[in-house]
């Protein structure tokens, strides 16, 4: 991970760190002990911040949209630069915003992620899926995240939005700047310019020529017979490419990792196609790749913590759908579990508008995954590596298989 | 058994919907509803109570006769 990380955690209660690399490696231990002794603990690093472990308490802060704002989404905060930046003066709506922004900006979006629209997205995505499988599945090794996971996601809301996917990697670039590696300012500055230039570019185009696309239908929208602001438009289609790229990438690297690790899962899930909706929900659970911050908007005591208006909390849903108060054998990948409440998408108003697609990329990318490479497991003779902070899920996912046709050569089962 | 969605609750994340097509709809904004008067045949009973178990915003309950 990046550049400019901290000292060693001494004492996770009140002084944890979401960058420590141990955390970003292994967070489910110190998840338990915070929930067991601690279950909102509390860190001055990166400004004062709460970190809640139960699910009671992530899913209450998440219903409570009063006191606990979203004007402030990001994990790692941006130097303390505040919300009034002249280009994005409401940063990426609506999940960077509170009602009544948030309720009409997402009304605008959310028929484009609906269960229908998204069925008629499947058939590029598997195609696209078969593509790049076909670029490595005779090689009998790839590196399962960076071949495969990261480049699904990004092509498909590149087609959403109407931009060109030759442009895939540097999108990729730029959301990795901003959300991966957002307390080196060089970095976290040369991703906003690339998303604000390239869609101020691409906004200008439409505006002479539009498409069918997600863009081009923000720009012509009309709300209260106004045309929506630029900025709006500007700050809602960085955010569907932000918010698309790295965590569906994220949920499908993890989930590949895990059924690289566990072979009985993997060869269940080769076996029993049947219980495949089951298992991208129990994926989503135990990886959850995803956690927002919501800033506190006056003092108030939750959880018997004293929390003051301006403080962060970081909305641990990744803890929380690890919970043995609310899941049986949390630390279990149980890939048939069917009572599964899970919050991978967050609860409350700002549900991950885009989870009917997240859910779709997962389960055509692990059926075409499975598909073509049923045997697969972790190289022996290379590292996994991870980024953790908004967004948890392997960068570098170094995978051995035997080639189809070819004989076994000992390389890999 | 009837069920129903409590539109105040639902914020669309379509499990209901997943779980049991054939009694739960959902529109283009993702909220659910129940098809028809939210009787369940016994055919759908033990997946509608996965709905009813899984739904994150607690908004799938069971109507009292």
């Amino acid at each position: 991970v990046g550049l400019t990380r901290t000292a060693a955690v001494a004492d996770w209660t009140s002084d944890f760190d979401v960058l420590d690399p141990g955390y970003v490696l292994d967070p489910f231990g110190i998840w338990d002990e915070l929930r067991t002794r601690f279950p909102i603990a509390h860190s001055d690093r990166r400004g004062s911040t709460w970190l809640p472990t139960r699910y009671e308490d992530v899913t209450a802060i998440a219903h409570d949209v009063e006191h606990f704002s979203s004007l402030q989404v990001a994990v790692i905060p941006f130097d303390g630069t505040p919300p009034s930046d002249p280009v994005l003066p409401y940063g990426l709506p609506p999940i960077s915003s509170d009602p009544p922004l948030h309720t009409w900006t997402r009304r605008l979006l959310l028929p484009w992620f609906s269960h229908a629209r998204v069925g008629s997205y499947e058939a590029m995505t598997r195609a696209l899926c078969r593509r790049l499988l076909a670029t490595f599945a005779d090689a009998g090794a790839a590196d399962a995240a960076g071949h495969y996971a990261q480049q699904i996601p990004v092509r498909v809301v590149a087609h959403i939005l109407g931009v060109d996917d030759a442009l895939a990697d540097t999108f990729t670039g730029w959301v990795r700047d901003v959300l991966e590696f957002a307390d080196d300012p060089e970095r976290r500055a040369r991703g906003v310019r690339g998303l604000v230039g390239y869609f101020l570019a691409e906004i200008a185009r439409r505006r002479i020529d539009p498409g069918e696309d997600l863009l081009s239908m923000l720009l012509h929208a009309e709300v209260d017979g106004a045309p929506v602001e630029e900025s709006l438009v500007l700050g809602t289609a960085a955010l569907v490419l932000i918010a698309g790229v790295d965590t569906t990438w994220s949920a499908i690297g993890s989930s590949l990792w895990h059924l690289a690790t566990h072979d009985e899962d993997r060869r269940r899930l080769v076996a029993e196609p049947g219980i495949m909706a089951f298992a991208v929900e129990e994926l989503l659970r135990a990886y959850s790749p995803v956690t927002m911050a919501r800033v506190v908007t006056a003092d108030l005591e939750f959880g018997g913590c004293p929390m003051k208006a301006g403080d962060k909390v970081l909305m641990n849903f990744p803890a929380a759908n690890r919970d043995p108060a609310v899941f049986e054998r949390p630390d279990t990948v149980v890939l048939d579990r069917a009572v599964n409440r899970h919050v991978a998408f967050g609860s409350g108003i700002h549900r991950c508008a885009g989870s009917n697609l997240a859910r779709m990329e997962l389960r055509v990318a692990l059926e075409e995954w499975l598909a073509a490479i049923p045997e697969f497991r972790l190289d022996p003779a290379a590292q996994v590596t991870w980024a953790g902070g908004q967004v948890r899920g392997p960068r570098e996912l170094p995978v051995v298989f035997p080639v189809p046709g070819a004989r076994a050569t000992g390389t890999a089962r | 058994v009837r069920v129903r969605v409590d539109e105040a609750k639902c914020q669309g994340h379509a499990r209901c919907f997943a779980l049991v097509p054939e009694l739960f709809a959902v529109d283009d904004y993702g909220r659910s509803s129940v098809i028809g008067d939210g009787s369940v045949p016994a055919a759908l009973e033990e997946r509608t109570r996965l709905a009813i178990a899984n739904c994150p915003e607690f908004a799938v309950e069971e109507i009292p006769d």
